[in-house]
């Protein structure tokens, strides 16, 4: 009968969620009443064009966009990343030829280059020897005859410029489920780096020493060891202090314990085995070129489901922040680079900072980096400074995530899973943005890091997405 | 002198800035303070008042924009500061504590067991979190305005299909299972179950019925649209039934606005089946006969005073007043002595809404008509809500005076600066008040206009004449404010004080009839 509701409500404990004026949760509390205070925002911030879009979307019966994203996001849950092999990439990642230069976000010209791009672009031409120097490379990458390409459209990702060229080592990601690869470089350490936008030749040498010795190596040790499942090496990462994305200490720990037994077993000069593991051990975010194509791999699973929603690509070149959609193709959506809200390292300040660049967000995209801060107490500085704020960080992604992970998981929110899957949808409907943990470069080619902290992507390409999204899906206004 | 600051990506309630608006104006060598977000309608406002730049042109509804106008730099500073530690104080509470969900859904993430929705955001959006909610399994309680008839319905039909309260929109109380939402006054608990459409009705019929030694079970605000045609009373049928049902609930009180014919047809059969005894008042509508179990009353005091006997307490007698007939007669000569020479007209200034119809109907008959903006007959309308015109009484919750401010429970400001009016006339030959305590109304709203009314019986004193200041306090002893100290501030400030609101009317009628 219709009032029985109401009779349960009148023999139960008032338990009240209170929209709006916060006097009123505020007098419930007084009076002995639980009540949980929104922090309510009008649908996409008040913003009636994109309001009117959440209608035209949310009034088509014939889209199907909970089944969508479902299938999306257990896509997402069902993905194993295994990490298989190293390449060179001229040899294995689809579409790589000599004159290809691979660069982290989305597309972008030579003109418009940010800073450190233009810098790594550089070094890489030298690096594979199609100049001499600085000046020649610039020419040659002004002359039309280099082709530029985000790495995304070649199943790659790369760190901050992202810079891959014919002859760089790549790690081969297999995802064993869906069949799918992923590539990434290895990563060179910090400081004077291609992917910072250094290119002397201390650079050039190092990327040398890296063919040659470190790649090399770390392939035999890798073929007697046998693939290795990332999935399971993250979900344990996570639950000793790393987020994946701004700290990865303990990845890069576990990974030299599981590789070391079959290191110290090749037949190699011990000087270039102890300088692969000095190598490794001098650098927490050597594991951050492995977590990022395993997230690759994973996320990409997800692409080109009919009517989802879910974001399957984040990404920045330093110039433009680029969003990809499930049930949108191959279409970028973008919006200006923006400045990183971050810590600094002694001697450098905002005015330093380059925009935001990089694929490394492909971290949050799968779940882990921002999403996981509350597992990452160690750098709760970056977010505000108590261990609360990184735990209130994690809590507000599952406002715009389809579904709790079911392998990575937060210990201080009781092994809640990670929030996983971010939704466009959503938002854009609660106009709270995606969280980003990121390092922040030198503007000046070749300086290096100079920080790191939290940046807001712009609104602009979530309504841009959200716009075709409604243009596609969404009923005729 | 000015100071505007945007501040990107910083939403804030408009009420919540209201109420930050408000304490920065008080702030001395502050002319003008608009803290808002910068929606279309407030930079227009802000091009208004010449408080517009390139960077208040280019914000969005969800920047925030503080233009400060004031005489002195150290003003501007201070209240630049004010603006500040206001907002923080928000903010501070959610640090470092409590995570605050963005969205309903995520609230109920963080309370499954949640019973119920409050919602006091811009009613264009209450069709869609009000669905949400409901869909969910929750009581809804709505305090929101202009919420489009359409969605009310809707929302309605889908709440009784689902079994769930859906109370409101422009549902400013209600007290469920002893607790006070929204506005609302504490009261004992006790078999007495309300439905009401009507908000400061249904405090002074709470807040009578616990002077009157009575309790309350549950008392359900519907807003005042549910007893129309096109509503149907959908929430008042469906609450009623709840009540008919409740074993805590004894007897039935319906207090409402005349609703249509056909609603109070099916009022009347739901209370009759109910099987309970039922006390039944339409505020400003003729009484009708009592039948069956149901019984009409002639005032929401009386509507109390009946709902207490039938719950067990003292047998129900009509009375005008609390004291005897001769002690009201002392007051009445005391009082009427002294008005004299321009002072011809009663001034009603009413913070709420039903107080106000109740008291205009006990004056207007005997006073030969009176002006409202809340009158019935077009005739009496006041052409300008905010200028009095021969015997008036003001409704000050009116639109007119609550545009980008909030209601006169809580800022008392609205009412004193009317009053200034009144006595810039010289006309005003009594102040008729209501007082309205509570959770969600003024911190001390007798205290807030005390020194106002001094001074004004003050200046009628010092103009040769008199001025019969009456008033009464809708509340209770356990309320924040207490009754008592309220009552207390007002006599001191010469006030008499009555206690109910239409006992108050009946003073001033009686002291008007004597004045002739």
């Amino acid at each position: 009968m219709a009032g029985d509701n109401i009779r349960t409500l009148f023999t139960s404990e008032l338990k009240a969620i209170n929209l709006g004026l916060e006097s009123f949760s505020e007098t419930l509390r007084r009076e002995g009443t639980e009540a949980v205070q929104v922090d309510w925002k009008p649908p996409a911030g008040g913003d009636e064009k994109i309001a009117a879009l959440i209608d035209r979307v949310e009034n088509n019966p014939k889209l199907k966009r909970d089944a969508a994203n479902d299938e999306a996001v257990s896509r997402v849950m069902r993905s194993k990343p295994t990490l298989i092999d190293i390449g060179i990439a001229a040899d294995v990642v689809p579409g790589m030829h000599k004159k290809l230069v691979l660069h982290s976000g989305p597309p972008v010209t030579w003109e418009k280059m940010a800073g450190p791009v233009r810098g790594a672009v550089i070094g890489g031409l030298i690096y594979e020897g199609l100049a001499k120097d600085a000046a020649e490379a610039e020419k040659l990458a002004a002359s039309g005859e280099i082709e530029f390409d985000p790495c995304h459209h070649h199943d790659s990702v790369g760190p901050m410029a992202g810079i891959m060229t014919a002859s760089m080592p790549v790690w081969i990601f297999r995802n064993e489920t869906f069949g799918n690869y992923a590539y990434c470089t290895l990563n060179e350490g910090l400081g004077k780096v291609l992917r910072y936008g250094a290119n002397s030749q201390e650079v050039i040498d190092r990327l040398k020493w890296m063919d040659t010795v470190l790649a090399p190596i770390l392939k035999e040790a890798l073929a007697a060891h046998g693939p290795i499942d990332m999935k399971n090496l993250i979900a344990q990462v996570l639950q000793m202090g790393d987020e994946g994305h701004n700290r990865n200490r303990a990845g890069t720990s576990l990974f030299i314990r599981e590789l070391a037994p079959y290191l110290v077993m090749l037949d190699r000069k011990k000087e270039d085995l102890a300088e692969v593991f000095r190598f490794m051990h001098t650098n927490d975010h050597f594991f951050l070129n492995l977590t990022m194509p395993a997230c690759k791999a994973t996320v990409d699973a997800a692409r080109g489901i009919e009517g989802s929603s879910m974001i399957t690509t984040m990404a920045r070149n330093g110039t433009e922040f680029g969003i990809r959609i499930s049930g949108l193709g191959d279409q970028w959506f973008t919006g200006p680079a923006s400045k990183i809200d971050g810590l600094y390292l002694p001697g450098y300040s905002e005015k330093d900072a380059a925009r935001d660049v990089g694929d490394s967000v492909i971290t949050e995209t799968a779940g882990i980096g921002g999403f996981a801060m509350a597992g990452a107490p160690a750098i709760v500085k970056f977010v505000g400074g108590s261990p609360q704020d990184a735990l209130n960080v994690t809590r507000r992604m599952y406002e715009i995530t389809l579904r709790e992970n079911d392998t990575y998981q937060i210990p201080a929110l009781d092994f809640r899973g990670t929030p996983t899957g971010i939704d466009l949808f959503k938002v854009v409907e609660t106009g709270v943005l995606p969280a980003i943990n990121t390092g922040i470069a030198h503007k000046d080619p070749g300086v290096g890091m100079v920080g790191a902290g939290l940046v807001k992507p712009p609104v602009k390409c979530f309504h841009d997405a959200f716009a075709a999204y409604a243009e596609k899906y969404g009923v005729a206004p | 002198m000015r100071r505007i600051i945007v501040r990107k990506d910083a939403y804030y309630d408009s009420v919540f800035l209201m109420l930050i608006n408000q304490d920065v104006k008080k702030i001395d060598g502050i002319q003008e303070a608009v803290v808002a977000m910068g929606t279309d309608m407030n930079r227009d406002l802000l091009v208004g008042m010449g408080l517009s730049t390139d960077e208040v042109a280019a914000a969005g509804p969800n920047d925030l924009i503080i233009a400060l106008d004031g005489s002195r730099e150290d003003a501007l500073k201070a209240a630049e500061q004010a603006v500040i530690e206001l907002l923080q104080k928000k903010s501070a509470s959610g640090k470092g504590e409590e995570f605050r969900p963005t969205s309903l859904q995520s609230a109920v993430e963080q309370m499954p067991d949640a019973n119920v929705a409050l919602f006091s955001i811009p009613g264009k959006f209450v069709a869609r979190e009000g669905r949400k909610a409901l869909e969910r399994g929750l009581h809804c309680m709505v305090f929101s305005d202009n919420v489009p008839l359409d969605d009310e319905i809707r929302l309605k039909k889908l709440a009784r299909e689902k079994g769930l309260l859906f109370m409101g929109p422009d549902c400013g109380t209600a007290i469920i299972n002893g607790k006070p939402l929204c506005f609302a006054n504490v009261v004992r608990r006790g078999p007495i179950g309300i439905v009401a459409a009507s908000g400061s009705g249904l405090q002074e019929l709470t807040c009578s019925i616990d002077k009157a030694g009575g309790g309350i079970s549950q008392a359900i605000g519907t807003g005042g649209r549910d007893v129309k045609a096109e509503v149907g009373g959908i929430m008042m049928l469906t609450a009623l039934e709840a009540l008919a049902g409740d074993p805590e609930t004894r007897v039935l009180t319906v207090i409402s606005k005349p609703p249509a014919e056909s609603v109070v047809d099916a009022v009347i059969e739901t209370l009759k089946k109910s099987g309970k005894p039922s006390v039944v008042h339409f505020i400003g509508a003729r009484r009708r006969e009592d039948t069956g179990s149901v019984q009409f009353a002639p005032s929401i005091e009386d509507a109390a005073l009946m709902a207490v006997a039938a719950s067990g307490g003292p047998a129900y007698q009509a009375a005008e007043f609390s004291m005897d007939a001769a002690a009201v007669e002392k007051i009445v000569a005391r009082e009427a002595a002294g008005i004299g020479g321009k002072q011809k007209y009663l001034r009603g200034l009413f913070a709420g809404g039903t107080l106000a119809e109740e008291a205009l109907m006990v004056v207007h008959e005997v006073l030969g008509g009176v002006y409202s903006n809340v009158h019935p007959n077009q005739q009496f309308r006041l052409e300008d809500p905010s200028v009095s015109r021969e015997h008036t009484v003001i409704d000050l919750g009116d639109d007119t005076f609550t545009v980008g401010r909030p209601h006169p429970m809580i800022d008392v400001s609205i009412r004193n600066e009317q009053l200034e009016k009144e006595l810039a006339s010289g006309e005003m030959a009594l102040l008729l008040l209501d007082f309205v305590i509570g959770y969600g109304a003024h911190t001390d709203p007798a205290g807030a206009m005390a020194s106002e009314i001094a001074a004004a019986r003050k200046s009628v004193k010092d103009a040769g004449g008199y001025l019969p200041v009456i008033a009464s306090v809708t509340g209770t002893e356990a309320d924040p404010q207490v009754l008592s100290r309220q009552k207390r501030i007002l006599e001191e400030a010469g006030c008499v004080v009555l206690s109910s609101n239409i006992q108050a009317a009946r003073l001033a009628k009686r002291i008007m009839e004597k004045v002739g």
